[in-house]
């Protein structure tokens, strides 16, 4: 905290007034604040129901379908990426193995066993949680950018994986996964082809839980050391901090999140293949996380919503999509690497040049800055 | 196993073939990496602009049936300088929109990355919406000539083109960056910058010229890879390009020798694979060679450093 408050941040308006918004909101007292996340939890719920929102959000296809996919996902996906790129500042490139485990488990258990949605779910975290452990624990000691590299190089070996095993349902895949059960008489709770909502509703109790538990971490033992290692990973060690264990714990936390979030979309799609996941995935939730403010919950969501809802808004455009995805991601490395909405502390570790994997070719940029001389 | 046997000299012609090609693409990677200690992810859709300007140069020139003799030298060195120019040209456009900025605002690598990959993507998209989304085949450039048989191994006239291009090539990059002034002021930014300028480097030149290098290797690469495979698509850059950084790691990133190595291993390594668990499975067995290298031997076979790489 003091690291910010010690840096003076520049003061645009629309900060000033953030900052003193922000203020008045930390400095409110616990029930007021409970009230105020309740508030937008109803607020949340509510999204699918209010009317003629769909025809403002979502001209020409369905609010309902496009809030559970592609928006509640992406948060989901984008949450978990968070706590490994965010969080301990890891760039994970493949991220979508763990998504594809999630989804490939509910599809073998639940499609071809005939397991429940509610049996399968934990495995599926568990498996997820597995992998990323296995990945993490030989290269979570490589430098930033092999890490990356390798990462990006096991989301390819799951989906080619995927695609050449037999049982795994080949490039066809696999379908009819079952749907969650439903609550009989409780039309919310209803799960069928024709009603989005009800998965929605579960996204959101997904959502919620999931950030009770990130923000719960954020702030323990664990959190600390997350942020220490992001910020100098050498200084964390000499401190004590086991960088390689937090590191673990990151990778298989944010894989656990992507296991569960895999699980749920099986359910919605009840088919999946082995093309549902590629890189392109893994860039779009990197992509949501770093628009957003990476290391932020409400940064992320908000990034993992405009990612997700913006291409739905202009259908047409839709083959410019991947492309704005590029342009914007290096425009904004060049013009707000912090993101849309930052945490302060993570926006003052930015000014300082840290808050990364040590700096780009850190002697020439500063031969360059020499150049008005 | 017994496939191993049977096809172990198709496997090494095959091998080094692609292993060539990575070769050339690797250096990219490897001199970028030196003087930046950046993994150029778009690296790699240079290498797919590379494949389209050789497809361009293919229609434009209008060729309908194979060439050879004079005719077959004359197009390789045309479309090798063409493909070279429109490549090393990406790559500098690409350094200049992309990493400058960011090495101005003293960025993290981790920005520099992200950048690239968005940078990646753009390149990709574009050339998908503006040149073609489908893989766009190409006339025969060259008979397909088997000139000698080693075991099982057919040493077709295309597989040793590639093979003695790449070769070509790479002497000459190595000439380059061990004896001319260019090179020497590549080794010297390598070896420590700060010190470069103090002896009056201009180190944004020197930047420049890397990259310009390495696209017109990667651009190479790409003229060699149309006439072997006479189909490229906008996607061709992803896989072959994470083989390509492979090899650089694999040789000793940094290492233009080692690139050297490490895409002919890593070519063979994959043929041999495939010859014993299918040819499905290829990917596979490079990016488990990547992951194996990085756990094991992360500095490479032969090293990093590009500022010791002297003749």
């Amino acid at each position: 905290m003091s690291a910010a408050k010690r840096l003076r941040l520049p003061s645009a308006p629309w900060t000033r007034a953030y900052e003193a918004a922000s203020a008045r909101w930390a400095a409110l007292p616990g029930w007021a604040r409970w009230v105020g996340y309740a508030l937008i939890l109803v607020a949340a719920l509510a999204l699918p129901s209010i009317p003629g929102l769909g025809d403002i959000m979502a001209p020409g296809s369905s609010w309902e379908r496009i809030l559970f996919y592609p928006i509640a996902i992406y948060v989901l996906l984008a949450l978990g990426l968070n706590v490994v790129v965010g969080y301990a500042g890891l760039l994970d490139l493949g991220f979508v193995a763990f998504f594809a485990i999630g989804a490939y488990t509910n599809a073998i258990l639940g499609g071809t066993y005939g397991w429940g949605f509610w049996t399968v779910l934990p495995i599926g975290i568990a498996l997820a949680m597995l992998a990323g452990l296995l990945l993490g624990s030989p290269t979570l000691r490589l430098r930033g950018d092999y890490l990356a590299i390798v990462t990006l190089g096991f989301g390819e070996i799951i989906r080619v994986t995927a695609n050449n095993t037999e049982f795994l349902g080949g490039p066809r895949g696999i379908n009819q996964i079952p749907r969650p059960p439903s609550v009989e008489g409780v039309d919310a709770l209803t799960f069928s082809i024709t009603d989005s909502k009800p998965y929605y509703y579960l996204a959101v109790a997904f959502i919620t839980v999931f950030i009770v538990i990130l923000k719960r971490l954020e702030r323990s033992r664990v959190g600390r050391s997350w942020t220490a290692l992001r910020e100098d990973e050498d200084a964390a060690e000499l401190m004590g901090v086991p960088t390689l264990k937090f590191k673990l714990w990151a990778f298989t936390v944010g894989a656990a999140v992507g296991g569960a979030t895999g699980v749920l979309y099986a359910s919605f799609q009840t088919a999946i293949r082995p093309t549902d996941f590629t890189f392109i995935v893994s860039a779009t939730i990197l992509a949501a996380v770093v628009l957003g403010g990476a290391g932020h919950i409400p940064g992320v969501i908000l990034g993992a919503f405009l990612v997700a809802w913006l291409p739905e808004l202009a259908r047409d455009l839709n083959k410019y999509r991947v492309l704005a995805f590029g342009a914007a991601l290096v425009l904004l490395m060049i013009f707000r690497p912090q993101g849309l909405w930052p945490s302060r502390l993570r926006e003052a570790e930015l000014k300082e040049g840290e808050g990364g994997i040590g700096r780009l070719g850190g002697e020439v940029g500063a031969v360059v800055t020499q150049e008005g001389l | 196993m017994s496939n191993f046997v049977n096809q172990f000299w198709a496997s090494t012609i095959d091998g080094l073939t692609q292993g060539a090609i990575y070769a050339l693409v690797a250096l990219g990677y490897t001199l970028v990496y030196g003087v930046l200690r950046l993994i150029n992810f778009a690296h790699s859709e240079i290498f797919m602009i590379g494949t389209f300007a050789t497809v361009g140069v293919i229609s434009a020139a209008g060729i309908t049936s194979p060439l050879a003799g004079v005719g077959l030298l004359l197009f390789v060195l045309g479309a090798g300088a063409v493909a070279a120019v429109v490549s090393g040209g990406s790559a500098v456009v690409l350094e200049r929109v992309a990493y400058r900025p960011l090495r101005r605002r003293g960025a993290t690598q981790l920005a520099a990355l992200i950048s690239a990959i968005g940078a990646s993507l753009f390149l990709q998209q574009a050339v998908s919406i503006w040149v073609t989304s489908d893989a766009r085949t190409t006339e025969r450039v060259m008979e397909k000539v088997n000139l000698l048989t080693i075991g099982t191994g057919d040493l077709r006239a295309d597989k040793l083109l590639v093979f003695v291009g790449a070769m070509a090539m790479m002497i000459l990059l190595d000439r380059l960056v061990s004896g001319t002034r260019f090179g020497r002021a590549i080794r010297a930014t390598a070896q420590n910058a700060d010190t470069a300028t103090l002896m009056g480097v201009n180190i944004d030149r020197v930047i420049m010229i890397t990259f310009l290098i390495g696209g017109a290797m990667a651009g190479v690469g790409g003229m060699l890879y149309v006439i072997f495979f006479e189909v490229t698509n906008f996607t061709v850059g992803f896989v072959l390009g994470i083989k390509a950084f492979t090899s650089a790691v694999l040789g000793g990133i940094g290492n233009l020798r080692g690139a050297l190595l490490g895409g002919l291993l890593l070519g063979l390594i994959e043929e041999y694979g495939a010859s014993v668990v299918g040819a499905q499975w290829k990917d596979v067995i490079a990016f488990s060679v990547l992951v194996a290298v990085l756990m094991f031997r992360p500095t490479g076979l032969l090293g990093e450093a590009l500022g010791k790489a002297r003749a």
